[in-house]
């Protein structure tokens, strides 16, 4: 008696891996694999040209290492023997958190406009939002000296207005300019999110908070505001996360003032050639990142506003 | 103007979105307590009309007064309105006693009135112990009920429910157009209940408008409204109806003769001009199959059965009868002892009923 070979079914978690495998191969490649490297290049220490590759947490203790002598960088004590780190590290997180609130700001009311105002050619209006990114992350930067610069638009303009006699110093070359830059190159990616999270809300729900003695504000507040929320936190975790680490922009708008943690690091793994401190550095600001988005999730709590969403 | 005891007063009211006209020059008022339901297929503007009252959409033309207030201008969050929506609306980022307190936060009461109010609610609609229940964990008669006292709790002079027992299942409808009705009578306040579910709206309303293209055909109550029609839609939209056309032959006293061709004369009630082209409407329960011709008085058609469709009640025919192109429905009872009904397919019958069951349209 013949009976037909059963054909063998792969379990479903492993044709899941399977499908995945191309993804996770690329991101295995690209993304674990130099945080590795990272990780074990900080425990290694830089002698003169060559590395020593025995362990050593020297490079972490210089980090922190205390010092009795703080440094005080805007008023604020920094009781470092390397305050440096320190330093950048603080002022790249508030630059960082200002140039998200100030892209939040801007995209909020532009997705909300799209989601609610814009009943026709909604794809029309979504084409015209990706526009900047039609030119390269480099030269909108540019763009911004081009617009900020000593001898720039802004400048020129008003001096052909009769506005200003001399061109004004302080638009280029300082923090300032860094967080107008940052904002402007992330904004775009910010809106989809947003509108994403208000095109989900339920008309209805807007209506019953109008039914239920609601005026527009109070609805804002107390319907689509919560309900967008989890869009609103993507977009600027998306934001903060990769503009912390950012160097592009400080390095050509920034000037000496302008430097944040990634300039800092690129010093590090190039100019003064101590690789394992610079990539000390990149970890423990890894750890820094993940450990204020975890804080702020938990805050918020992300966890709950997923469960409901499903 | 508005009448006295009426809570809500409609005059001359035409919503138009366009070039389309969804609510075509409604007047009617609806009394203090009661229990109304429109009712229409959809696209008969009857949402539209609910919305007015609730103020999203505003009349094109005309007027509505809400306990003899012209509500014109008056947003919908000052109106002393409350609505239960089709999909409920549940807040879901709030917990159930949020989402039925969520009108009392606009409401000048205190924090300890507002709580005990909702805790009332959440026993008035059997919810006691849920307060604390988040809004996805709820089935679908639960969302109903919370939508419900979320809406109660705001103590509102006119309830607007937009089909709210359409989402749940059929047995679950019938235990809440129970609980729906005996709550209506418990608070009090006047219900404006929208539905195509002529069998709900049946039930459920001490009057019911029938809607049909944005205009009202007819008012009544449910017995008035399946008794007695006062056009052939409206026949023919609540429950099954026989319709049969022909000119009329004689009329007197309410007793009006039509000739239908080749079905005969025909006898029932009401009054037409002789000669008009009329309807006469009789409803499958009042028809009898019988296997001889009966008696001359009765009105009669021959006919054949071409179905038989079981109903446990009762059976269900359709008798095909020459000359009339629709199958004509009849429904028996199943009240005598006998097992099997004693007509086959294909058997044939006399259908008769006395000229007082039916009745005539004019159109």
């Amino acid at each position: 008696m013949t009976s037909p070979k059963p054909r063998r079914q792969w379990p479903d978690w492993l044709a899941g891996y399977a499908l995945l495998s191309p993804a996770l191969l690329v991101m295995a490649a690209t993304l674990a694999a130099p945080v590795i490297a990272l990780f074990v290049l900080s425990f290694w220490s830089q002698t003169g040209f060559d590395i020593d590759r025995s362990f050593t947490l020297a490079n972490y203790w210089k980090l922190i290492e205390p010092s009795s002598e703080p440094m005080v960088w805007m008023g604020i004590p920094f009781p470092f023997a390397y305050p440096v780190a320190a330093i950048l590290m603080l002022k790249s997180l508030v630059m960082s958190l200002v140039a998200t609130v100030v892209v939040i700001a801007m995209a909020y009311p532009m997705a909300y406009f799209l989601a609610f105002r814009v009943t026709r050619h909604k794809a029309l209006w979504i084409i015209l939002l990706t526009i900047p990114f039609w030119t390269s992350y480099l030269l909108r930067v540019f763009a911004w000296k081009i617009v900020l610069g000593y001898n720039g638009a802004i400048n020129t303009g008003l001096k052909s207005l009769g506005i200003i006699e001399a061109p004004l110093e302080f638009l280029l070359y300082n923090p300032i300019a860094v967080m107008i830059t940052l904002a402007h190159a992330w904004i775009a990616f910010t809106v989809l999110p947003i509108y994403v999270s208000l095109e989900k809300i339920d008309r209805s729900l807007l209506e019953a908070a109008t039914d239920l003695g609601d005026s527009r504000w109070q609805r804002f507040w107390r319907v689509t505001l919560p309900l967008s929320a989890p869009g609103t936190i993507a977009a600027a975790l998306l934001v903060f996360i990769p503009t912390v680490g950012d160097y592009v922009t400080p390095t050509l708008v920034g000037g000496p003032g302008g430097t944040m943690i990634g300039t800092l690091m690129q010093e590090l793994f190039l100019r003064q050639d101590n690789a394992p401190l610079g990539a000390a550095l990149a970890i423990v600001m890894m750890a820094i990142i993940a450990g204020i988005v975890a804080l702020f999730l938990w805050a918020v709590g992300y966890s709950k506003m997923r469960e409901r969403s499903r | 103007m508005a009448k006295a005891d009426s809570i809500i007063s409609i005059s001359g009211v035409t919503k138009r979105f366009g070039p389309v006209t969804a609510v075509d020059d409604i007047s009617f008022d609806i009394s203090r307590g009661e229990f109304f339901s429109l009712l229409g297929s959809s696209g008969c503007g009857k949402t539209t009309l609910l919305r007015m009252l609730a103020g999203f959409e505003q009349p094109t033309e005309g007027e509505i007064f809400i306990d003899s207030e012209p509500m014109a201008g008056v947003p919908a969050n000052h109106r002393p309105t409350n609505m239960v929506f089709q999909s409920y609306a549940i807040f879901p980022h709030l917990n159930v006693g949020e989402n039925i307190g969520y009108g009392l936060r606009n409401a000048a009461i205190s924090k300890d009135e507002a709580g005990k109010r909702v805790s009332d609610a959440l026993e008035l609609v059997k919810l006691s112990g849920y307060g604390g229940r988040a809004a996805h964990q709820l089935s679908g008669g639960q969302r109903q009920r919370v939508a419900l006292a979320r809406a109660l709790v705001c103590r509102p002079k006119v309830l607007l429910l937009d089909e709210p027992l359409g989402a749940l299942d059929k047995n679950l409808r019938e235990e809440m157009q129970i609980e729906l009705r005996a709550l209506q009578r418990t608070v009090g306040i006047t219900f404006v209940f929208v539905t195509h579910d002529q069998e709900e709206a049946l039930t459920l309303s001490d009057r019911i408008a029938v809607m049909s293209k944005g205009r009202v055909l007819q008012i009544d109550a449910p017995e008035a409204l399946y008794e007695n029609p006062n056009c052939r839609e409206v026949a023919e939209f609540i429950g099954t109806m026989n319709v049969f056309s022909g000119r009329i032959a004689a009329s007197a006293k309410g007793a009006t003769t039509i000739d239908a061709r080749a079905l005969g004369k025909l006898q029932a009630r009401g009054t037409s001009r002789k000669g008009d082209y009329a309807f006469l409407a009789v409803r499958p329960e009042k028809l009898k199959l019988m296997t001889k011709k009966p008696a001359a008085s009765m009105n009669a058609i021959a006919g054949v059965v071409s179905a038989i469709s079981y109903r446990g009640d009762r059976h269900h025919f359709l008798v095909t009868a020459e000359g009339h192109d629709r199958p004509i429905s009849v429904s028996q009872q199943n009240d005598s002892d006998t097992k099997s009904t004693p007509m086959n397919v294909g058997a044939k019958v006399w259908i008769t009923w006395p000229a007082t069951t039916g009745r005539v349209l004019s159109h």
